[in-house]
């Protein structure tokens, strides 16, 4: 099984219900400051954009199903479980924050003030069976439930209801696709989620290079072992001969 | 008791270290919010744009000349293969003290070592330190070993001569893996096409990372040789000088040719036409690293004459830093919708890890054999 969410905008009447049932699973603080803040952070893990029109849109982590910060993560504390969520285990990581460096949607969060420090982020209430956000919401805008069915579902209201939506459904083929489903009825860019990611998971770019190395490691090692051998043989070689015409010239 | 000559160095040095020991203070007990301009935004900044990226790539005359002299056996380099490797030496130390403030969990450095991810490019940088920094150790042994005979020659002698019989295969281990290090920390930003500049961004970049290191390593060499004959009274022979400042013009020839043509392959040119800052500091990259530097070093004039060699190198160095801080702060600024500039405490950290860069040198220069090879034949 595979755990996602899909978020259709056009249910979605702004009422940040999703924040504090977030807030509450997650033991953060949600208070009006909170609530006015529009943007993730480490003690905020998922908010609503909101656009004229009364147009929103949920902001989370996409829990890609082949996670850039989970190939960038060096020691293995991000993690992407087999049933859906990108976890984050704070005892292995060591705060190089390459992980917010790599994710294309920015979503990895730091305790900038806390001595020792962690990565914060959504990790898709694993231990619960529907999404904290997913029961919170009132509309059914948000819900949770298996990838495919969710997809299907989306096609479903694509197909339905074209008029009602911008044809795509964001998170489908993104990076290779991702456990979050978006479905909205102005471009999604505009509520500042990349447009240009492709299709193709990200962390195949650094892999291809890092494949290569024990190639160019092999072939380094042989070659500047035979050039050493070379060089070597060439001053013995010199050495030898000038004893020998040294000889020569006492014997003279 | 004889008081130490108050000199303008001096005074400066002690100043540093007194801003650095604060700041030091306050990225410890109060944290990375507290001591930098870093945010969510711009996870990454001075400390890693200069001290890891642009530290490293400063060590590399270190492997450079390490196989130049003990693979390639030329030996006309050997009077400044020891400094070069005493430099990368330092360089690797002071990057990891760099590590130790940057990270967040300093105490977890080792993780890597136990904990692997081995399809990430910093997994392959934290075990790339680790082994080269352990690899220039046993290189540099025969330095310090050289040293200590002269007081107990009959103990030191045999593991001396065990060292030194390891030095060809040591250089020829610890070149390739300095190669890959160097290659992996360009190796980072492959992984972000969508956010780094296309000014950048490039799939070459591991390739572009390791040929700029060669050049900004051999810049880098010539900048310490001239600095320890004004300094530390150790000048080099002079058809030395003249031979590095011509392989130096090969190395950044090629680079150029690389990073240019790279730059059209990827159609990035009109981007550098804006009138942006990001287009100022792109050219002003271009124009140290590799127009002024070229245009000078092809004049007999300019490369035979150490005083104007020296220049470019000075030169030289301060560009490709600033190619190495273009990647990690000003190409990275766009997609994060911030600018960031450094905050004091974080030049401070750095303005000290290169001060004790340069007293670890001098003294390593005034107490060990780094600058005479073989100090027994000297008699003494």
């Amino acid at each position: 099984m595979s755990k996602a969410i899909l978020y259709d905008a056009t249910l979605c009447i702004g009422c940040l219900q999703c924040e504090e049932g977030c807030a509450k699973q997650n033991k953060l603080r949600y208070d009006e400051g909170v609530a006015a803040e529009k943007k993730t952070s480490d003690h905020k893990f998922t908010y609503v954009a909101v656009k004229p029109n009364d147009k929103f849109m949920r902001r989370l982590c996409m829990h890609c199903v082949d996670p850039t910060c989970v190939s960038a993560c060096p020691v293995g504390a991000l993690k992407k479980t087999a049933n859906g969520p990108v976890v984050y285990e704070e005892d292995r990581c060591m705060g190089c924050r390459y992980c917010m460096v790599a994710c294309p949607f920015g979503i990895p969060k730091y305790e900038w003030s806390k001595a020792l420090p962690g990565v914060r982020k959504c990790i898709l209430c694993p231990d619960r069976k529907d999404t904290a956000c997913a029961e919170a919401c009132p509309t059914g805008a948000t819900i949770s439930g298996e990838r495919d069915t969710l997809l299907a579902e989306a096609h479903k209201r694509l197909s339905e209801n074209p008029s009602a939506y911008v044809n795509h459904i964001y998170g489908e083929t993104e990076v290779g696709g991702t456990s979050v489903l978006q479905l909205s009825s102005i471009p999604f860019s505009e509520f500042g989620l990349p447009s240009n990611l492709g299709t193709k998971p990200l962390p195949y770019l650094t892999a291809d290079v890092i494949h290569q190395i024990p190639r160019v490691a092999t072939v380094g090692w042989a070659m500047l072992g035979g050039i050493w051998w070379i060089t070597n043989r060439r001053n013995h070689v010199a050495s030898n001969e000038s004893d020998k015409t040294n000889e020569a010239k006492k014997e003279e | 008791m004889r008081l130490p000559k108050i000199t303008f160095w001096k005074t400066l040095f002690v100043i540093i270290l007194g801003f650095g020991a604060y700041a030091t203070y306050l990225r410890f007990f109060k944290g990375l919010g507290a001591s930098t301009n870093l945010s969510d935004a711009m996870p990454w900044g001075l400390w890693v744009g200069f001290d890891c990226l642009g530290g490293i790539m400063l060590t590399a005359g270190g492997f450079t000349l390490m196989a130049t002299v003990y693979v390639f056996n030329l030996e006309k380099f050997r009077s400044i293969a020891r400094p070069a490797l005493l430099t990368a030496f330092l360089g690797y130390l002071l990057e990891i003290g760099a590590v130790m403030f940057d990270l967040g969990r300093p105490y977890r450095i080792w993780h890597p070592l136990v904990m692997w991810n081995p399809r990430s490019p910093m997994f392959i940088v934290g075990w790339c330190v680790m082994l080269y920094s352990g690899i220039m150790a046993l290189e540099f042994a025969p330095t310090v070993l050289e040293k200590l005979r002269l007081v107990k020659p009959q103990t030191i002698e045999k593991p001396l001569r065990f060292v030194r019989a390891l030095q060809a295969p040591l250089v020829i281990l610890g070149v390739v893996v300095a190669i890959v290090h160097q290659s992996a920390l360009g190796t980072f930003y492959v992984l972000v096409p969508g956010k780094l500049h296309p000014l950048w961004y490039s799939s070459l970049l591991p390739v572009l990372f390791f040929v700029s290191s060669v050049a900004a390593g051999i810049a880098m060499t010539l900048f310490e040789s001239g600095m320890s004959s004004r300094h530390f009274e150790h000048a080099l022979e002079k058809p030395l000088i003249d031979a590095l400042g011509r392989v130096l013009l090969i190395a950044l020839v090629v680079y150029g040719v690389l990073r240019l043509q790279d730059l059209t392959r990827l159609g990035a040119w009109p981007q550098a036409l804006h009138l942006t800052n990001v287009a100022g500091l792109f050219w002003l990259e271009i124009a140290m690293s590799i127009a002024i530097p070229i245009a000078l070093l092809s004049f007999k004039a300019v490369r035979e004459n150490p005083q104007r060699l020296y220049v470019v190198a000075i030169v030289t160095v301060l560009g490709f830093v600033v190619n190495r801080l273009n990647i990690a702060v000003t190409g990275m600024e766009q997609w994060a919708g911030v600018t960031y500039v450094p905050k004091w405490s974080e030049v401070s950290v750095t303005l000290m890890m290169i001060s004790i860069g340069i007293m670890l040198f001098g003294l390593a220069v005034k107490y060990l054999p780094v600058f005479t090879h073989e100090p027994s034949l000297r008699g003494a």
